[in-house]
């Protein structure tokens, strides 16, 4: 059977060993910034501490412990670009935030990217399943984060096959692990 | 290829080129009767399909406004989509799976079959199964369905062997890959199938039959049919004497033109058929063209529907290959003993990642629906396609919400039968039984897409009274008007309805054109 290696990308790359060295700086680059200071310059129109918050929500509403924050950044990016225009989008996305950290200090006693505990965060979004910031973000988020190419080989799944004539020899019957009927 | 006049009007107005319309115009064409078929979509063809499935959503489906209401949770999640269909020269057989079935004799008789079903409208067609033996048989040769006509099946691929294995351990017979308009040898210039998969979004080898790259460039060849994209039919006018004389539409570029007919057949699919027929209204047609018996647009089905997705220890990836070449058929015969009439398929069935993540569970969220997710390619499907009750309260009627070009956009309201609902419930238990039978370590049950199969909004009946068109499709009141999709289906059957449209289209053709020749029209 053609199994898929989930995590090809960074061991193809240690392999070829070229890019082992950028791929360690880039894990040093995140161990020595804080996590809302990495998000600061990026998110220069909803402000750094909105937008790590936003990435944590987005976590907590598709958890994958095996993705890194820069998929689930990259829809909040799309925010931050849009605020820009968007007066309304901005005004929704402060005024919704300042609930959702207000429900989190009501409960919890800090705010909510600040809240170390899943379940703790989870009982805040349950509770704010009508704001439209929360619709609005699920919704996004099933197309930005499963729809994103990066992600699709990390989940086993091939994309496009016809450029590479199907899967007429490339596995598309060569389960082996049923019984015998 | 033919260009024929607006003003010409001794042509036969076909409106859609899908399964009905593109049949009918081809059927026609051979026979020497000239048509035109208005397509409100694009054409692509196939070096415009790509293997992504939102992409390819964006570019074929059909997107206009619609409005929905009923119990049913399409109207919750995907409120403005309530069917999955495409707008493009081909129709919905430009995204079909290739499916491709007889009705049983006893499902042409419902009614008589069933019994009084409370809250159902049932009915028996004007027509049987004897009668439309030599038209299937007509069909299955034209698209190329395997197991008919000598050709053999498609091999399984790994979804269909979790689904066989498991179907057999349970105790299923009737357990093969399907009777699939999509080769599995070279036929009719169109190459074997390749096991791509995204059967859905267009074949990208041309090995499955689509109205768009068989049927429609052989009846162009003949120089009888026009196939007009673009055009987006707004209503359909008559003269004096009741008969229709000509179709108004919208071209590219959004200006407005009238093609005169001597006959006008629709073939929009089951929601724009009699949408386009209830805002032909006129002083002397107040309900809408041909519904003096008030049937237009309702008992509106759409087929008892879900999915099951099961997930396993160890992986299958069920994209790789044939979408839906996988079924089990004990299941579709009537036996009221469990619970229900009718009967259903259990169909193999696959989405992509991007699609998994938006229909699996709808508006669902954290680790339970993440952790599914993450075992994508674990994972193994399948597609339950049962008989759903008609209803006349189940109905496409009129909203006051416009679309484009001003005209009042189709509501589509759907709530279940207790039978639909008795059939659900059946067909999640068994194929829960099928796939623990082979380890299945999670079942997810998965409810109804937006619907694919819009069926019964213009039926057919033995009486005027009881629906819109005869036994030929052809309307009641207006005797130049016929219906040519699957609206006028009476009941839908257990079946995939794409090889039943076509059959009947090719019987439609034949009585068009012995009625034109005969001047009867």
């Amino acid at each position: 059977m053609r199994i898929l290696d989930k995590k090809s990308v960074s061991r193809r790359s240690f392999l070829k060993g070229g890019t082992a060295t950028a791929l360690g700086l880039s894990i040093v680059g995140n161990l020595v910034l804080g996590k809302s200071s990495a998000w600061a310059a990026s998110f220069n129109n909803i402000g750094g501490d909105d937008g790590a918050t936003l990435v944590q929500m987005a976590r907590d509403i598709f958890p994958h412990d095996h993705l890194a924050d820069k998929y689930y950044a990259k829809v909040i990016e799309g925010y931050n670009a849009a605020a820009k225009k968007d007066a309304g989008l901005k005004k929704m996305i402060q005024s919704e935030l300042k609930k959702i950290n207000a429900a989190s200090k009501a409960k919890y006693g800090r705010d909510y990217k600040n809240i170390n505990r899943e379940l703790e965060r989870v009982n805040i979004l349950k509770a704010n399943t009508s704001s439209p910031l929360f619709s609005k973000l699920r919704g996004d988020l099933v197309t930005g984060l499963y729809n994103n190419q990066e992600v699709w080989p990390k989940f086993g799944y091939e994309g496009a096959s016809a450029d590479k004539g199907g899967y007429i020899n490339r596995g598309y019957n060569d389960i082996n692990w049923l019984e015998k009927a | 290829m033919a260009k024929f006049n607006k003003n010409d009007d001794s042509l036969v107005v076909i409106i859609g080129s899908g399964a009905g319309g593109g049949t009918l115009g081809y059927e026609l064409a051979k026979k020497g009767v000239k048509s035109v078929i208005l397509e409100a979509g694009a054409r692509h063809e196939i070096k415009d399909f790509s293997n992504d499935e939102w992409g390819m959503f964006g570019q074929i489906s059909w997107l206009d406004k619609r409005t929905t209401s009923g119990d049913w949770r399409v109207a919750t999640d995907f409120g403005g989509l309530p069917s999955w269909i495409v707008k493009a020269v081909g129709g919905s057989t430009v995204h079909w799976a290739g499916a491709s079935l007889r009705f049983q004799d006893h499902e042409w008789k419902a009614k008589s079959n069933y019994g009084n079903v409370k809250g159902a409208s049932l009915l028996d067609w004007p027509i049987n199964g004897k009668e439309m033996a030599p038209y299937y048989a007509k069909a299955e040769n034209e698209m190329g369905t395997t197991g008919t006509n000598g050709i053999e099946r498609l091999p399984g691929n790994n979804n269909y062997k979790v689904f066989e294995a498991g179907a057999k351990k349970i105790g299923y017979k009737k357990v093969h890959t399907g009777n699939m308009s999509i080769n599995s040898k070279p036929r009719d210039g169109r190459i074997a199938c390749q096991q791509i998969g995204f059967c859905f979004q267009g074949c990208k080898s041309g090995a499955k039959w689509s109205t768009l790259y068989s049927s429609i460039p052989k009846g162009e060849k003949t120089g009888n049919l026009e196939v007009r994209p673009n055009s987006h039919v707004l209503r359909i006018e008559h003269d004096k004497s009741g008969k229709v004389t000509g179709v108004v539409y919208k071209d590219k570029d959004g200006n407005t033109q009238v093609q005169k007919a001597r006959v006008v057949a629709v073939a929009g699919n089951s929601i724009e058929s009699p949408r386009i027929l209830l805002n032909s209204e006129s002083n002397m047609f107040k309900n809408g063209l041909g519904n003096s018996s008030g049937e237009v647009g309702k008992n509106y089905m759409r087929h008892m529907t879900g999915s099951v997705y099961s997930i396993f220890e160890k992986p299958v990836y069920m994209y790789r290959g044939t979408t839906m070449a996988g079924i089990v058929q004990d299941e579709s015969v009537h036996n009221p003993k469990r619970g229900f009439v009718g009967g259903y398929e259990l169909e193999t069935l696959s989405l992509g990642l991007p699609f998994m993540a938006a229909f699996l569970d709808p508006g669902q969220w954290g680790r339970e629906f993440a952790g599914a997710m993450e075992k994508y390619d674990h994972m193994a499907g399948l597609w339950i396609v049962g008989e759903d009750m008609p209803q006349s309260s189940n109905r496409v009627t009129l909203s006051d919400q416009k679309d484009q070009y001003g005209m009042r956009a189709p509501n589509v309201h759907y709530s279940d039968h207790p039978n639909d609902i008795a059939m659900r419930s059946h067909a999640f238990k068994q194929a829960r039984k099928m796939y623990n039978a082979v380890g299945a370590t999670r079942v997810i049950e998965t409810p109804p897409y937006p619907s694919t199969h819009n069926l019964g909004t213009n039926r057919m009946s033995a009486k005027a009274k009881d629906g819109v068109v005869n036994k030929h499709g052809q309307s009641w009141d207006v005797k130049n008007l016929f219906v040519s999709d699957g609206s006028q289906f009476t009941t839908g059957a257990a079946e995939n309805p794409t090889l039943t449209i076509v059959a009947l289209a090719i019987r439609q053709a034949d009585y068009i054109a012995k009625q034109m020749s005969s001047k009867a029209i």
